[in-house]
């Protein structure tokens, strides 16, 4: 059953970090901002510019 | 007991791989169950891992559980960042999946189930997987450079120029014939139409959604966007059905051409947030959740295949691309084999986010079998249809002619029984008006897929909507390809151009901005006008340029494997990526001979452009003469500039060998990780 919990978490957190929730995450600690409409947009700023530079295969 | 019982199962684990590729290779006659691929290629994954990653990671890489990553060492907080395995691999699997497992199978089935079931099992094991989990480990140990610099670090400033050169071409040149599928897919097709401009006003919702109502809830969202997609399809139906509807969502070939140029131009150049940063998602999520769902059903299901292993067109006069099977089967599937695109991503992000350098094994060989997996589950979904209904999907009119009962007997002239009548069924079980020419591989895939699920999940009845769902998957994660990957190009030439003119390099100078997006879609989109007007289908002349330029990029990272390996002094063990590359160098070379100088119109370029000359002149006759010129042209300069990266590479390998050039390694220096202490 702890195997299988762990699992799950594990999935969950890849998923968070394909799906930059992760990335929101560590931006809100680092920024030291609780979640919001204004801090979303600036992890977007930030994090955009980044993003948009990397290759997606074919 | 434990060394006896684990040789007993990896005994067994080859036995039954042995039985399962040995039933695939030489069963003839009967159709065969689809499960005998996924064993034969479950058990070489596992046999590959096992021994031959692990050979790998010990006898060259030396991998070292002791030395810190870039993550750790320039860990903050944003590119560079410890990261748990699993999570990196899933983030590196979700990078390199992309539509190239998925179309090239599909179009190489027309030599059967046989070739491309080989080389995808061969060329993942021996080569692809070994590629990526080199090229991450190097890249690691380099602070997480990208192929190009270390192309130019470690082979010289040719090497680093024609990775650079490489990458472009190949973006162009995919981003091309990545268009031209989903024209072919979409055109005179309301139902998929309406279906994917339905993504558009979605996610414009889920940037509101992910703004203003819920903040970085993104999964959440996109399983919202998902559920409204799922609607989008149910309500094509309805339009395809209502005639005014219909006429509004019925594109041609061109004009769907010209929309999706427009829409090139205007994800490249407007902010990402808006509209991208949510499709991008949207497409991410309906991919994993395709690909998991296609997987489970296969396995459940394992349906028979009706494709023999081997078809008449193994000498070359296949109706889908022309060209014998050697080369071409080997450039057709880059992606589900070996893709040198994948070198980008390995030296691209992941290195940055490894925790421990003995992970590489896992993420970079593990994941690029995964992709090799996706790449067996579209072999068995092209070869699932009746073999005559295949071709007559991805045959152009060209070859089999435009009228239906001409194609059905033409089709069926090859010994492919198929009637104007069964397509016709066909097309209104999925909800199309004709499957005919429909080249390009991503509706013979959504038939079989379609045809894969129907067969439980709902009957004939759902049959359209599961087409549909497989044309909308393909669709959206081709075009979030086509605005990321004109954005990439965009950046690329931007930085060049800026030490030409420096506010050109400026990525927020709206000139600059406009200019290069500019550049880079005319650039792609005169690929996909040339597709769309050649009267051979387009795939034919541009997916073999695609593999040609994917697996030139391939060399490329092979060379630079292989001179980092010599190197490190572990000469005696360079056959490791040095056979791959040779094997490379013969298709690659061999593919690009063909392509330009081959006396057969339908396979080299220059006989076409000379059979144009001397045939009827028409409007069109001029255009299509230069176009064959260009793309031999295209194939010359790639090859010319990779064979000055191997005869440069060669250089140092015969140096280093001989004691006359020194052989300086250049990766970052050790620094004990801290990791181990903080964990105990």
């Amino acid at each position: 059953m702890k195997r299988i919990v762990c699992g799950w978490h594990t999935f969950m957190a890849a998923l968070r970090e394909i799906f930059d929730e992760a990335a929101y995450a560590r931006f809100l600690d680092r920024a030291g901002m609780a979640s919001s409409s204004e801090a979303y947009s600036a992890f977007r700023r930030e994090f955009d510019e980044a993003k948009v530079r990397r290759p997606k295969c074919c | 007991m434990n060394k006896t019982l684990r040789i007993l199962g990896w005994g067994t684990v080859a036995l039954l791989g042995a039985v399962a590729v040995g039933t695939v290779a030489v069963h003839r006659g009967e159709p065969i169950n689809a499960l005998w691929l996924v064993v034969a290629a479950t058990c070489c994954y596992a046999l590959g891992y096992r021994f031959y990653s692990r050979f790998i990671a010990v006898k060259i890489l030396a991998l070292d559980g002791l030395r810190a990553t870039p993550a750790e060492r320039l860990e903050n907080g944003r590119d560079f960042l410890v990261t748990n395995k699993w999570v990196v691999f899933g983030h590196h699997f979700a990078a390199i999946a992309g539509p190239g497992p998925l179309v090239g199978p599909v179009l190489a089935a027309q030599f059967g189930y046989l070739p491309g079931t080989l080389w995808v099992l061969a060329g993942a094991v021996f080569a692809g997987c070994v590629q990526d989990f080199v090229i991450l480990l190097f890249s690691v140990r380099r602070d997480g450079k990208s192929l190009t610099e270390m192309a130019k670090d470690e082979i010289g400033r040719v090497g680093g120029f024609v990775a650079y050169v490489a990458v472009i071409a190949i973006l162009i040149i995919l981003l091309g014939v990545a268009a031209l599928i989903v024209v072919n897919a979409l055109k005179a097709s309301p139902w998929g139409t309406f279906t994917i401009a339905m993504t558009m006003p979605i996610a414009l919702l889920m940037g509101v959604y992910l703004r203003r109502i819920r903040p970085g809830k993104v999964l959440e969202v996109s399983a919202l966007g998902f559920v409204l997609v799922l609607a989008a399809i149910w309500g094509g139906q309805y339009v395809s059905q209502n005639p005014a509807l219909a006429r509004v969502f019925t594109f041609s070939a061109p004009t769907l051409a010209i929309l999706i140029m427009v829409y090139g131009f205007a994800a490249s150049a407007l902010p990402v947030w808006l509209l991208l940063a949510p499709r991008d998602y949207l497409s991410t999520f309906v991919k994993l959740g395709t690909i998991a769902l296609l997987a489970v059903g296969i396995v459940v299901l394992h349906p028979t295949l009706h494709m023999p292993a081997l078809t008449r067109f193994v000498d070359g006069t296949g109706p889908v691309f022309a060209g014998k099977i050697f080369p071409f089967a080997f450039i057709t599937i880059a992606c589900g084999a070996i893709s040198g695109f994948h070198a980008l991503i390995s030296s691209g992000t992941t290195p940055k986010l490894i925790a421990r350098e003995t992970e590489t094994r896992m993420v970079g060989y593990g994941a690029m079998m995964c992709e090799s997996a996706v790449a067996v589950m579209a072999i068995i979904a092209a070869c699932v249809m009746q073999p005559g209904v295949y071709f007559a999907i991805n045959s152009p009119a060209g070859v089999v002619g435009q009228a239906p009962a001409a194609a059905a007997a033409t089709i069926s002239s090859w010994g492919f029984p198929v009637t104007a009548a069964d397509m016709q069924a066909l097309a209104h079980a999925v909800g199309e008006q004709t499957l005919y020419n429909r080249t390009g591989g991503a509706p013979a895939f959504a038939v079989g897929m379609a045809h894969i699920f129907s067969h439980s999940l709902g009957g004939d009845t759902l049959m359209a909507l599961w087409y549909h769902f497989a044309i909308m998957f393909e669709a959206l994660f081709i075009l979030t390809i086509l605005d990321a990957g004109t954005r990439v190009a965009r950046f690329m030439v931007q930085d060049a151009l800026g030490h030409l003119y420096k506010p050109l390099g400026r990525t927020s100078w709206y000139p600059s901005i406009l200019a290069t997006s500019g550049l880079i879609v005319a650039a792609w989109g005169y690929f996909l006008w040339q597709g769309v007007k050649d009267p051979l289908g387009g795939i034919n002349s541009l997916w073999p340029l695609f593999g040609i330029s994917n697996q030139l990029l391939a060399t490329v990272a092979l060379c630079v494997a292989t001179t980092i390996i010599i190197k490190m002094h572990r000469a005696k063990y360079a056959a490791v990526t040095l056979v791959p590359l040779a094997w490379l160098v013969a298709v690659t070379f061999t593919a690009s001979w063909h392509k330009m100088f081959d006396p057969d119109p339908r396979v080299g370029f220059l006989a076409q452009a000379q059979a144009l000359a001397v045939g009827p002149a028409s409007s069109a006759t001029g255009r299509l003469i230069f176009n064959n010129r260009l793309d031999a042209a295209v194939t010359g300069v790639l090859v010319v500039m990779v064979t000055l990266v191997l005869v440069e590479s060669g250089r140092q390998w015969w140096g280093i060998l001989r004691g006359t050039r020194e052989a300086p390694v250049k990766e970052a220096p050790f620094v004990r990780t801290r990791l181990v202490e903080e964990q105990g």
